[in-house]
């Protein structure tokens, strides 16, 4: 219960979590808290899993073992007479409501234009009207600055452009979780701001948990309540930027973030 | 040697459109037949239920696997040797049994379009449905289906021109299509050259527009990503 009707996000917990494609073991023994409304940023090299950490959060990879609780409620699993089993799809579906993601590749929807990008998943999953997701639509790209490209398909839009409309449309579903992974990672470096710009705004706003996984360090720091270094399916270190970025424990850290800010 | 008798081709024409008419109607009703159950098919076969997909598969492979001719002649005359099955389904209509014959035939084909369709669309579709919450159905409904189709749109087009070329076979069933009554005219006036060369030219005054038809499909552009 919260003491407001503000919306602040969900808290993420994740417990002892296991995720291995083969013999490969990319998350090990996992344990992970989120604050409601936290921004939390996960760095690491890559290969070292960090993605992995929110494509089972968003359900497109399942976990071998251990527990994800999203806002208190049990993502893959249901109280079965006291007895945690695995969760139905229906289950998943209803918890999964509270999560939306955000690409690194953009998949908007190639046939549909922006504003109708948007509007698909209000409509057909929270049952709104055709004219209420369309007042919300232009709302939200009015917000990401792409109010004049309504009517635009992905292909006729910049990476930056593709990349605020996907925004805009996870933000249509009122997630309290966002994930974000790579965002920035392929857009052309002119683009990068734009994009960032967004992520400020609804970073300050703290209406919800952002997780994201970036190579960005400023935005890191400037943005971030706490970065996590992931490396090897675990948690090496984790710490406010400050500490993290100036004053790391770890060797590995150190010569990752050399690697990362030399170039 | 006979000459050509220009009498006799005109009197003969009407019968064989008349069967052309019956030819087209077969290919219109047993294509629609093959890109609807196609499409089915194919959607099973890619399910996570092994249960579903693994004799889907397999019914697909049999299918496309024996010849036309042979899938027509079991419909129309070993199925109504077959007891227990339910009598309307039993006994079919010849053309009844030419438009599922070729219906279900072609429709194993069209799965193949559709699969190769549906597997050209990126998995990040997938995975930003799934991030949206839709439902699967919506999801094959508004984000895979209609990038998928047009796609397949060229190669079914193709068996649609095949399947007409194919629908003659119905004679063998005695559905009285353009070969079978240009073979009724052959056994009943001894003449060859009339009614098979008229058969011919109706043949290419249908299947030419039609391969128009679907060249132009093939030019259609596809969404880019």
């Amino acid at each position: 219960m919260k003491p407001d009707n503000k919306r602040t996000g969900a808290s993420v917990a994740m417990r002892q979590v296991v995720k291995a494609f083969g013999e490969n073991v990319v998350l090990n023994k996992l344990d992970l808290d989120v604050d409601p409304g936290e921004v939390v940023v996960i760095i690491g090299p890559s290969g070292s899993g960090k993605t992995t950490i929110l494509r089972v959060i968003m359900t497109l990879e399942r976990i071998d073992e251990g527990t994800i609780e999203i806002d208190g409620r049990h993502l893959y699993h249901e109280q079965k007479n006291g007895v945690l089993t695995p969760a139905s799809e229906k289950h998943i579906r209803s918890v999964r409501s509270d999560i939306s993601m955000v690409f690194q590749h953009f998949n908007l929807f190639p046939h549909m234009s922006a504003r109708e990008n948007v509007m698909l998943a209000p409509m057909k999953v929270k049952g709104m009207t055709e004219d209420e997701a369309d007042v919300q639509a232009q709302e939200l790209l009015n917000k990401v600055g792409l109010g004049d490209k309504l009517d635009h398909r992905p292909s006729e839009l910049s990476g930056g452009q593709k990349q605020r409309v996907a925004i805009a449309r996870s933000l249509a579903m009122e997630p309290k979780v966002m994930l974000f992974d790579e965002v920035t990672s392929a857009l052309d470096p002119e683009l990068v701001g734009e994009v960032l710009t967004v992520l400020r705004e609804l970073a300050a706003s703290g209406e919800m948990t952002m997780m994201m996984v970036t190579h960005e360090m400023g935005f890191a720091s400037e943005m971030a309540d706490r970065v996590l270094m992931f490396d090897r399916g675990q948690i090496l270190e984790q710490g406010p930027p400050d500490k993290l970025f100036k004053d790391p424990d770890h060797e590995r850290t150190k010569t990752f973030l050399r690697a990362v800010l030399s170039h | 040697m006979t000459r050509w008798d220009w009498d006799y081709a005109w009197e003969i024409t009407p019968g064989l459109i008349q069967g052309m008419l019956t030819t087209i109607l077969a290919t219109l009703l047993g294509i629609t037949v093959a890109v609807i159950l196609g499409l089915f098919l194919a959607i099973g076969r890619r399910s996570d239920r092994k249960w579903i997909s693994y004799p889907l598969a397999w019914i697909i492979e049999f299918i496309r696997s024996t010849p036309l001719l042979i899938q027509l002649f079991f419909l129309f005359y070993a199925l109504p040797l077959i007891t227990f099955i339910p009598e309307p389904i039993r006994f079919l209509s010849p053309l009844t049994a030419l438009v599922v014959g070729l219906g279900v035939h072609y429709a194993c084909y069209c799965s193949e379009a559709y699969r190769a369709g549906i597997n050209s669309v990126d998995k990040g579709q997938w995975e930003a449905s799934t991030s949206l919450n839709l439902k699967m159905t919506t999801t094959w409904r508004s984000v895979i289906l209609p990038q998928a189709i047009p796609r397949a749109l060229p190669p079914l087009g193709n068996y649609f021109v095949g399947m007409f070329k194919d629908a003659p076979q119905g004679s063998a069933i005695t559905v009285a299509g353009v070969l079978f009554v240009a073979r009724a005219l052959q056994s009943a006036d001894f003449r060859t050259v009339e009614p098979y060369t008229i058969a011919g030219i109706l043949f290419l005054i249908v299947s030419i527009p039609a391969a128009i038809f679907v060249r132009s499909l093939e030019r259609r552009t596809f969404y880019e990503t």
